[in-house]
């Protein structure tokens, strides 16, 4: 296998638009699927004349990201970034360069992986173009509409060390990034609405060596499924070019999800020089050290130590299930349950999948009740089926769960009916039977089905279990 | 010489406003014998690009409703001011004497214009400049060169020349320029008026079209200090939609309790001595005699960097217009010329709409912030900056003002140097350091020439000095003639 002498190495930028209120230089307000321009005004429009204004809640905002990806907070200026864009009504952008507000930070994915975070610096955000015409691609079409909404909404870039192994990592750092962001309620995290992008910065080196390959920069990764395809794609096609004997191109790609390839956008070459200097109609930007330490004092526990305070209640790990608990911020009622007697195993399982559609409601109901329901279904006097939906009638009454349980008729099925219709089964199937006191764990689910089946989902699965092995042992 | 300085009686913004505010006599009949006069005199001058009768009239209506009601009127009522056309009016085309922004009318005002209209002034027209200020003799403009009132033939200086011409030529009492390595005291010195660059910050920029964002400045023009300081105390003062403004008392600034010549140390710098026509040495061997009479302390002081200050103008004004005026392009508003895709129209719209002192800096500019060339050009031209401010800080330790000619030479002939943009440049050779160091610096009319012109002398002053320019160039206009 050849492909394995080489491996890759993967930067990320990601783009965040900060949920401010209004907009990064002007008073204009801040805010996603609009009319087409109609938050726009002389200064976000760019119009001869016109001044920016820094927005203190973006520099806030901005300076909290840098501190949960545990940068330097700095003084910082802003520079033009100058390139011809129609979106972009002054045909540079603002942008932070040499001296930007974040530094020097990372992120960490879990115990033993960390990422370097390069800079968090603060940009602005350009108009959005769309192309008229049947297919919309550039080429064919007639013309194009350009809306202003966007144009000067804050952003923050994040741009990671090339440290990033897969495009597995990629996308648990972006995940991680996502929920930390999240977190701290600065942005809305959005991939499919643009509130969130990603750049992929890819290259490829022989195993052992020091030097960076020469990279590519995929842009158009809308989700982190594109993301996670891209990355492999690209890896693939730099290696393939290496052995061929060809060298690559320094150049950005735009990732073509229906064809998954990635395809030349423009030559980086050619249209690398932004000609930035420092932007001469604004100051320096310093929040000062007291206003630091009391955005660093106000950021909430951030995701990783969060899902950790789960963990440890549990028996057997489930990373998984604890980030979407926290991803969906209900590990604080998680864990009161379960302070207050709640199994933790099973609160999780449930906080995981049933409950994870409901987040809202489930917020909205006392921890007492789920404890209750939790120890019904725990304590087999719920079946998981039973337990499902007396979870689904809390939703909408003010029943206790045991009250709800009643009012269904899950009265809880007693042992020895189950006893019972166990042996009539048993006694029809003799051969799983036989392969059951034999040891043969899989057919204990071949079992429970049964008794499930005939009890319309009303038998409690464990205690059908311990039946059926105290049946086995007699 | 065919000149336009008449017997027209002059009155003064300060007498038309108390005039005014006491019904002597109203906005409208002011307004009306203004426009008279510039309808008469602009075809000869070309001092307006825009005359804003109609806005004009409608100002003029409601300051003399607001008198019939009994309201108290504002400090400039029934004033005519003209603005530089760089200045943005809601709704009266701006163009930069530009074919880029004809027919472009803003749909907001500069915070300066707020505070005119605030103030009860009239605003009777844009006037005439070099294109996007980049210029020193209104030739650059797309609608034809403004002449001076002394001279038809001769140049009004620039770019904001047509702002000088009206003051000089009685078209206006008032008028705003901006000043970004002189474009308000040379003009100023040619046309014979009163010209003021403030402090850096201390005039909103909000609604200036920016030149170049970190030496433009917006300022007065007349006759009297009385109207310096009338017009300075309306524009001036902090402002939140400009983040290089600066946050402070405009009052104590433009009345400083300590006005005497006596005592005052003035500083000739030695390097602006070189080179001067002799005329304009005698007017400020002249100046240093009624100085010197009143008790000033002269000395003579040295600020070597002043020799690497036109080029490092040269570099940093270029490369922040070259940024500035990316925005001209077609998409949103001006001209636009037809192109096969975007790239080409903004190429078309460009190429057609700019003319050639401003194609010259952009492309100056963009070369000077070029990678590879950054370092060398646009960087060490800013370190030339901190070594004059520094220079300048060091001389103030010695001396309170300094005081030179504002130009080389008096106002020369229209096509004189057009052909020689380096020959042009050095008009301003005098006027840019201030610009440079942020400092304030006026220019004083302070006699004439063989021909008559007249000849402008330049106070400078550290900054937020600016009232005390004021009360030196009064002492020394209360000299002129003497």
């Amino acid at each position: 296998m050849e492909e394995e002498v080489y491996e890759p190495v993967i930067g990320l930028e990601v783009h965040c638009e900060l949920k401010t209120i209004t907009k990064l230089w002007c008073g204009c307000k801040n805010e996603f699927g609009v009319e087409p321009n109609t938050n726009i005004c002389p200064v976000c429009l760019g119009l001869p004349g016109s001044l920016p204004v820094l927005n203190e809640q973006a520099v806030k905002f901005a300076a909290m990201i840098g501190l949960a990806l545990n940068c330097e907070v700095k003084p910082s200026i802003f520079h033009r970034k100058n390139y011809f864009y129609p979106d972009m009504p002054k045909d540079f952008q603002i942008s932070q360069y040499d001296q930007p507000i974040n530094v020097n930070g990372f992120l960490k994915l879990d115990k033993n992986v960390t990422i370097g975070v390069v800079r968090a610096h603060m940009e602005e955000d350009t108009g959005k173009t769309t192309h008229i015409g049947s297919s919309g691609r550039i080429h064919e079409s007639s013309g194009a509409s350009i809306d202003y909404n966007r144009a000067g909404v804050p952003l923050v870039e994040i741009v990671s060390a090339p440290e990033i192994k897969s495009a597995e990592e990629a996308k648990k750092y972006v995940s991680e990034l996502r929920a930390i962001l999240v977190a701290t309620n600065t942005t809305d995290g959005k991939m499919e609405e643009g509130s969130m992008r990603v750049d992929a910065n890819v290259s490829v080196r022989k195993i052992g060596s020091i030097e960076f390959g020469t990279r590519t920069e995929i842009k158009n990764l809308n989700s982190l499924r594109s993301l996670v395809r891209a990355i492999d794609y690209e890896i693939s096609r730099q290696i393939n070019v290496i052995k061929n004997g060809e060298k690559v191109k320094q150049e950005t790609r735009h990732w073509n999800e229906d064809a998954s390839t990635t395809v030349p956008l423009r030559s980086k070459e050619e249209a690398d020089d932004y000609r930035y200097f420092p932007e001469p109609d604004l100051v320096e930007v310093d929040l000062g050290n007291d206003i630091v330490r009391q955005l660093k004092q106000s950021l909430p526990v951030m995701p990783l130590e969060r899902r950790q305070r789960i963990i440890e209640l549990l028996k057997n790990p489930n990373e998984d299930s604890a980030f979407i608990v926290v991803d969906l911020d209900l590990d604080g009622l998680l864990l009161e349950v379960v302070k207050q007697g709640a199994d933790a195993e099973l609160a999780l399982k449930r906080f995981s999948n049933e409950f994870a559609g409901y987040v809202e409601e489930v917020k909205a109901l006392q921890p007492e009740r789920l404890v209750e329901l939790l120890n019904l279904e725990q304590t087999g006097q719920l079946s998981a089926t039973q337990a499902k939906a007396v979870f689904a009638e809390m939703l909408t009454t003010k029943s206790s769960p045991s009250q709800i349980s009643t009012g269904l008729g899950f009265g809880g099925l007693e042992d020895s009916e189950l006893s019972e219709l166990l042996k009539g089964i048993i006694s029809n199937c003799p051969n799983e039977w036989n392969r059951f006191k034999d040891g043969d764990g899989k057919v204990q689910q071949f079992f429970i089905g049964q008794v499930m089946k005939a009890t319309k989902g009303q038998a409690n699965g464990k205690v059908v279990l311990s039946l059926l092995e105290a049946m086995k042992n007699s | 010489m065919q000149s336009r300085i008449d017997t027209f009686k002059f009155d003064s913004a300060s007498s038309i406003a108390s005039q005014v505010s006491k019904g002597r006599v109203s906005a409208m009949e002011i307004t009306e014998q203004h426009l008279a006069r510039i309808k008469s005199l602009n075809s000869d001058l070309n001092a307006f690009i825009t005359v804003s009768d109609n806005l004009a009239r409608s100002q003029a209506e409601k300051i003399d409703k607001k008198f019939k009601n009994g309201e108290t009127l504002g400090p400039l009522a029934g004033v005519p001011i003209a603005i530089k056309d760089n200045i943005v009016v809601r709704g009266v085309e701006t163009t930069c004497a530009s074919k880029i922004l004809k027919g472009w009318t803003p749909p907001y005002n500069a915070t300066v214009i707020d505070k005119l209209i605030e103030a009860d002034a009239v605003i009777v027209g844009k006037s005439n400049m070099d294109e996007f200020a980049m210029g020193s003799s209104t030739e650059h403009s797309a609608f034809g060169p403004t002449k001076n009132p002394f001279d038809l033939d001769r140049v009004p200086g620039g770019s904001s020349g047509g702002s000088a011409a009206a003051v000089a030529a009685n078209l206006v009492p008032i008028a705003l320029g901006s000043d970004t390595g002189g474009s308000i005291r040379q003009p100023a010195a040619f046309c014979g008026v009163l010209g003021l660059k403030p402090t850096y910050g201390f005039v909103s920029r909000y609604g200036l079209v920016a030149f170049a964002s970190s030496l433009d400045q917006i300022g007065p023009f007349a006759k009297t200090i009385e109207d310096m300081k009338l017009l300075m105390t309306v524009i001036s003062g902090h402002d939140s939609n400009d983040s290089t403004s600066l946050n402070f008392e405009t009052t104590p600034v433009l009345n400083p309790s300590k006005t005497d010549i006596k005592g005052l140390r003035v500083g000739i710098v030695k390097e602006f001595n070189e080179g001067l026509t002799s005329n304009i040495a005698v007017s400020l061997k002249n100046a240093i005699e009624k100085l010197q009479v009143a008790g000033a302390v002269i000395e003579e002081v040295s600020i070597p960097s002043v020799k690497f200050c036109l080029s490092a103008y040269y570099l940093i004004a270029p490369a922040e217009a070259s940024s500035n005026l990316a925005r001209f392009d077609g998409v949103r508003y001006g001209a636009r010329e037809n192109g096969d895709n975007v790239e080409q129209m903004m190429i078309a719209t460009r190429t057609k709409g700019f003319g050639d002192e401003v194609k010259r800096r952009i492309m100056l500019g963009t070369y000077a912030l070029s990678k590879g060339y950054y370092d060398a050009y646009y960087k060490s031209a800013q370190q030339v900056r901190t070594l004059v401010i520094r220079e300048f800080s060091k001389v103030y330790s010695s001396v309170d003002i300094l005081l030179s000619p504002t130009t080389p030479s008096t106002a020369f002939k229209i096509g004189e140097k057009l052909d020689d943009p380096m020959e042009m440049y050095l008009s301003d050779i005098m006027t840019i350091p201030t610009n440079l160091a942020g400092h304030p610096a006026i220019n004083v009319p302070f006699g004439s020439d063989d021909s008559g012109l007249p000849i402008g002398l330049q106070i400078m002053a550290p900054a937020l000095k600016d009232g005390k320019l004021l009360s030196i160039a009064n002492f020394l206009l209360s000299q002129e003639g003497n």
